[in-house]
């Protein structure tokens, strides 16, 4: 049985669809975290097999970016994240209603 | 055959450690299981010969990443078991069915992905890394450097957001300073 | 030449903006010092381009900058100063000059002492525009000004709610007008392809001769309205609302006269088609007759002037329709000075009588106001066409022309016996009227003493302004050849000349007499002590002609009747079923379902980032399906068109 391009883009977009599950679940920011890891490796993976069954290199390039993006969002995020717990003492999302219009 | 198998098995794995990550209640678990995910992932990338990108994937994610959110785990106190909304589930799940139903739709069927073009062909006969790095440091350059500079910037936002106190030295300081910095609230 | 040309422009605009900026102040004397000397700035540059152009200069002709150029539409600020507008000029300068100098006594205590002198300077300037632009689009600019102007003065003391009304009216009536001119101006773009008067006239003989036509009577309906030719009449009597030297200036010498400038100033138009000229002057003849009769009876003071103003309106366009342009630009300039001074004369006596109008009410008013007496009589004398006052020159010649006729195109002498017969009982009107309201003012019983008034001479600034207009309305008449001489090229002027010597003779000496017999019998009538101030209960004031007379013929009546009325329930209708009802109601309706929408939405913005997240996701969703749905449309596009047709779309 050969495994075509459809597979992978459907694998990731289940992947994708979990990751969407968690991030509108999820109530503690890091697990939201969690998930958006997860929605990032979702796209990595199409990204990859696009770019294996293209023969083009460019998805690869892709990848490689988002996963440094991945890497600086996490740093930054947790540096916030750290802040905002000093200052709160939680980091629960409902506590974060500063923005309610 | 043997790389259906290790994609239907990986695809499980996958899904299953992925399906934990957002579901448990236990924070640790939630963890784990990511990254364990995360290498899982790394698998595809391997079967699908981008083996620089695996290692990548490992070597950041379930190295650094995975490092970093141990540490803020242990900052944050996050044992105890995290409470959930109480959000209708229905919506929830329906809501990403949906969005991977469409997705399915748009990029599997393909509507779109008949019209792909090679852009910079992959080069026979040289390796995965060399070939990365060919394209990496000629076509993506620019962005490959802007990259290199987002990472710096991102680490010393981290340093400065996580360490407000760090422009102090304690050293320099005398007693009854360190005393009043000591009796001020940590922040504001 | 061309320096003095943009003082003359534009030190009435400097003097209007200086007197605004101190609108919001209590009155500064400068105001109208500094104003009055930036007009007298322009009458002097005038004056020098008048020498020059007398000296037969070639007419001065710059273009300042360019304002409109799109496609084959070219309107630059071009002005002109030739023969014709540099007497427009003279006429507009001296009596502006003479009426601002004038109102630094008249508005003395009026609290709007600023306004009034920006407004006055800011007339002046637009005037200057009119009669100096080089093209149709410059004239309808000061058209509009003057036309502005009017309105803010005539409201000048807005407090009152006749004046405002009255400043509407006119605005109205003149808008009215205006879009006559508008499409004759279209037509002579449309058809010529250019506003410049150069070019527009040059072209003029290239086209039929039922263009031209309808080009002349869109044009006159504009004139009509700003020199309220009947039916479009009513709005000057009413704009005696505003200041008396306002009436003076816009209402008597300048404004109004502007109708007729545009006539003298198409005169090549007009002489290609004397069928609209002969209309014009029938309809000038009978507004010459109509006004008079209508002045004969008013009890306002202002509005005797105001009427008399329209009658001699009507002369001239009587001179201008039949083809005798300096005739009427000569009468125009006459009837200037000894109108003004009229008008003026009659603001020492408003003064006087603390604002009193009717003149019978006053009586016997030599004594006490001898120089303002004088002043009027001499005015009026001009104005009846005395021998040798101005307007017996500029009246006389109006009678010969109409008399002699004009040339048709077919070199054939036309006689108009019916309008010189016309115009002729009118001048013996003029003449009644006019010493009527001399002698009910200045003659008789005091019978002010009744009304409790303590009249008084004016100040001597007010008397000494008037001053240059009566003497220039004594004297103007000597320069009829020199500005025959001057006007002759420019207009293609001939002199009329009654065939038989005799005839000529018979004709002014018993023009002369007939007017100075109507003056005896103004005199004789309301001279003595039977004079009283009317109750309403003598036969002649129930006499129907005196009836008909009094209410102007009904027509203001007829107008409020039968053409406001009406506007006014349909507006209402409009309001209440059209307005609310539908374009309220469909504005209101969308605000409704905005706000509606708004209030029901805000529950996403509860600043939960949990709940936004799944909004984004909801998003993502509606976004996805609609790709979706392009996508499925783009490609199966051709299987949807022949569904489509298939079902007979």
């Amino acid at each position: 049985m050969e495994i075509g391009l459809t597979h992978y883009l459907v694998l990731s977009t289940i992947l994708f669809a979990i990751g969407l599950v968690g991030v509108m679940r999820r109530k503690n920011l890091l697990l939201l975290f969690f998930a958006t890891e997860i929605l990032l490796n979702a796209v990595n993976v199409a990204f990859a097999a696009i770019s294996h069954y293209y023969g083009d290199m460019t998805g690869q390039m892709f990848a490689f970016f988002v996963i440094a993006i991945a890497a600086s969002e996490v740093a930054v995020g947790l540096g916030l994240l750290i802040v905002w717990y000093k200052r709160h003492g939680s980091i629960d999302l409902d506590a974060l209603a500063t923005m309610k219009g | 055959m043997f790389e259906a198998i290790a994609f239907y098995l990986f695809a499980f794995l996958t899904i299953a450690m992925f399906f934990i990550t957002v579901t448990t209640s236990q924070a640790l678990y939630a963890l784990t299981a990511l990254a364990a995910g995360m290498i899982f992932i790394s698998a595809f990338f391997f079967i699908l010969g981008a083996d620089f990108l695996g290692a990548v994937q490992i070597i950041v994610y379930t190295g650094a990443v995975m490092a970093l959110y141990a540490f803020g785990m242990m900052f944050f106190d996050t044992t105890r078991d995290v409470k959930e909304k109480k959000g209708n589930k229905y919506i929830i799940v329906g809501l990403s069915t949906l969005a991977a139903i469409l997705v399915v739709v748009i990029v599997a069927v393909p509507m779109v992905s008949q019209n792909v073009v090679a852009l910079y062909p992959a080069i026979d006969g040289v390796g995965n890394t060399q070939e990365v790095g060919l394209v990496l440091f000629t076509k993506y350059l620019v962005p490959f450097e802007v990259a290199a500079i987002m990472l710096l910037v991102a680490m010393i936002a981290g340093i400065v957001l996580a360490g407000k106190k760090m422009d102090l030295s304690i050293t320099l300081m005398n007693d009854a300073a360190i005393e009043e910095e000591k009796n001020k609230k940590v922040l504001s | 030449m061309e320096t003095y040309l943009y003082i003359a422009l534009f030190a009435p605009l400097v003097g209007s903006l200086f007197s605004a900026l101190f609108t919001a102040t209590p009155k500064k004397l400068f105001t109208g010092i500094v104003g009055s000397l930036l007009i007298f700035t322009s009458l002097v540059s005038s004056t020098i381009l008048l020498m020059y152009i007398l000296k037969g200069g070639e007419p001065v002709h710059v273009t300042m900058m360019t304002w409109m150029a799109t496609g084959d539409l070219y309107i630059p600020f071009g002005f002109v100063v030739d023969q014709i507008s540099v007497t427009m000029m003279m006429v507009v300068t001296l009596v502006s000059t003479v009426v601002h100098i004038y109102s630094i006594g008249y508005m003395d205590h009026d609290k709007g002492f600023n306004r009034f002198f920006a407004w006055l300077s800011a007339f002046v300037f637009s005037m200057m525009i009119l009669v100096m632009s080089d093209n149709y689009a410059g004239l309808f600019i000061g058209w509009e000004g003057v036309g502005l102007c009017s309105w803010g003065l005539i409201g000048f003391w807005y407090h009152k709610e006749s004046a405002t009304w009255a400043a509407s009216e006119a605005f109205i009536m003149n808008r009215i007008a205006d879009l006559g001119m508008l499409i004759g101006l279209f037509l002579v773009y449309w058809n010529t392809g250019t506003l410049q008067y150069d070019g527009a006239f040059a072209a003029f003989h290239t086209l039929d001769i039922s263009t031209l036509t309808w080009i002349g009577i869109f044009l006159f309906i504009g004139a009509m309205g700003k020199s309220a030719q009947f039916p479009l009449h009513t709005w000057l009597a009413d704009a005696m609302e505003g200041p008396t030297p306002v009436s003076a200036l816009i209402h008597a010498a300048t404004m109004v006269t502007a109708g007729v400038y545009l006539v003298i100033r198409s005169h090549e138009l007009y002489s290609l088609i004397p069928h609209v000229g002969l209309f014009i002057a029938s309809l000038g003849a009978f507004v010459a007759l109509f006004a008079a009769s209508m002045a004969l009876v008013n009890r306002d003071m202002k509005r005797i002037i105001a009427y008399s103003t329209l009658s001699q309106l009507g002369y001239m366009f009587v001179a201008a329709g039949l083809g005798a342009y300096w005739v009427a630009l000569f009468h125009l300039m006459a009837h200037a000075f000894f109108k003004a001074a009229l008008f003026l004369g009659a603001g020492n006596v408003m003064h006087a009588m603390d604002d009193e109008l009717d003149p019978f009410k006053m009586g016997g008013l030599r004594k006490k106001m001898k120089w303002t007496w004088i002043m009027m009589g001499l005015a009026s004398l001009a104005l009846s066409g005395i021998f040798p006052f101005a307007g017996f020159f500029s009246k006389d010649a109006i009678l010969e022309a109409a008399f002699v006729g004009n040339h048709t195109a077919l070199h054939v002498m036309e006689h108009h016996y019916i309008i010189y017969a016309v115009l002729l009982f009118t001048a013996g009107l003029t003449a009644f009227y006019s010493f009527r309201l001399v002698a009910l003012i200045f003659h008789g019983e005091e019978r002010f003493k009744l009304f409790g008034f303590h009249p008084h001479e004016a100040a001597k600034i007010m008397l000494l302004a008037i001053a240059p207009l009566v003497i220039l309305a004594i004297i103007a008449g000597a320069f009829q050849t020199t500005f025959f001489e001057m006007v002759q090229e420019a207009l293609n002027a001939v002199e009329y000349h009654v065939h038989s010597q005799i005839v000529v003779w018979i004709m002014t000496i018993g023009t002369q007499v007939f007017a100075i017999s109507m003056i005896i019998f103004a005199y004789v009538k309301y001279n003595n002590s039977r004079v009283s101030v009317p109750d309403g209960t003598s036969r002649l004031e129930n006499s129907f002609i005196y009836k008909l007379l009094f209410n102007q013929y009904y027509i203001p009546h007829f107008y409020a009747e039968y053409i406001v009325k009406p506007y006014r329930e349909i507006s209402e209708i409009f309001w209440t079923k059209v307005d609310l009802k539908i374009v309220d109601a469909t504005v209101d309706g969308i605000a409704g379902i905005i706000y509606g929408t708004g209030e029901k939405t805000r529950q996403m913005q509860s600043g939960n980032l949990s709940t936004m997240l799944t909004w984004m996701v909801a998003g993502l969703v509606g976004l996805l399906s609609l790709a979706v749905v392009f996508g499925l449309t783009a490609r199966y596009s051709d299987e949807i068109l022949l569904f489509l047709s298939a079902l007979g779309v």
